[in-house]
């Protein structure tokens, strides 16, 4: 099963990776994009036979050592079947 | 002392150095902070010992929650390495004993991530109880915003917790312990932690 786990900076958290990719889409002239804000994504390839239980494994591993409660937050999205690449 | 060790072996302080351990992989400290030694560190931090995190080390702190707070990339995205000013704003620490209240050192920094943040009422609770041990200043002392090489709230280059025995800083106080290579400001951290050492903490490392 394959659990992928969305890292991102809390709202209130400044992002300055996010602000120089921003400045540099509009540079390229992406005026419409107003804001980018960076963060970090993991596959988790688990050995679990329900989703349930890969979503609470992951869950366990954001806490403790994927996220940093302290600025980032997390979001977890389980798939079942054979691990496959990113829609 | 090697991170894989699980004893501290009578050690009379802890200085967890500065570097770039597990090549600062997913956050800076994030991973050093599960090494074998930690969890004998968090005792001796517990029991008293005095604790000193450099530049890496200071993260690994924040990371195994010894310390409040976290670090973000540089306001600049860059990586820093340059002599700052920082003033001791608080003395009654075993890395600052041998230091004058507002005494203002000259020591480097290095590090791509040493933003320091926390949520707003940590860092009133950090001020409330004096906890904010070094803070970037000009060479007399001022605490303004152009002496902010980082971005760090409140000019925070280093802090302690609320014992005062567990204490955390971005510069680098042993790369200014000789006039020849610029300053010997940082030789004051470590006369302090001899002379905290030698008044004997009561605490022994397991």
């Amino acid at each position: 099963m394959r659990a992928r786990v969305f890292v991102t900076l809390k709202p209130s958290v400044f992002d300055p990776q996010g602000t120089i990719v921003t400045d540099a889409l509009h540079t390229l002239g992406y005026a419409a994009v107003q804001n980018v804000r960076q963060g970090k994504y993991f596959e988790l390839d688990i050995d679990a036979s329900t989703e349930d239980e890969a979503h609470r494994l992951a869950s366990e591993a954001a806490d403790k050592l994927l996220a940093n409660p302290v600025i980032e937050s997390y979001r977890i999205e389980v798939e079942s079947g054979p691990a496959g690449p990113v829609p | 002392m090697w991170h894989k060790e699980t004893s501290l072996q009578g050690a009379d302080a802890v200085i967890l150095p500065g570097g770039f351990a597990h090549g600062d992989y997913l956050r800076t400290g994030a991973v050093a902070r599960f090494s074998p030694i930690m969890p004998a560190v968090q005792r001796f931090a517990e029991a008293g010992g005095p604790v000193l995190g450099i530049c890496n080390g200071f993260q690994v702190l924040l990371e195994a929650g010894l310390l409040p707070g976290a670090m973000l990339r540089n306001r600049s995205v860059r990586f820093q390495c340059e002599h700052v000013f920082v003033k001791v704003e608080h003395v009654d620490t075993p890395f600052t004993s041998k230091c004058h209240p507002g005494q203002v050192l000259r020591i480097p920094i290095a590090h791509g991530e040493g933003n320091y943040y926390a949520e707003p009422e940590i860092v009133e609770q950090l001020e409330a109880r004096q906890q904010i041990v070094f803070r970037y200043a000009v060479a007399t002392g001022a605490v303004t915003p152009e002496a902010n090489p980082n971005g760090s709230v409140h000019n925070i280059a280093g802090l302690c917790n609320e014992k005062r025995n567990v204490v955390g800083m971005m510069p680098h106080p042993e790369r200014a312990c000789e006039l020849a290579i610029g300053s010997a400001d940082g030789l004051l951290l470590l006369e302090s932690a001899v002379h905290s050492v030698g008044q004997g903490n009561g605490v022994t490392a397991q």
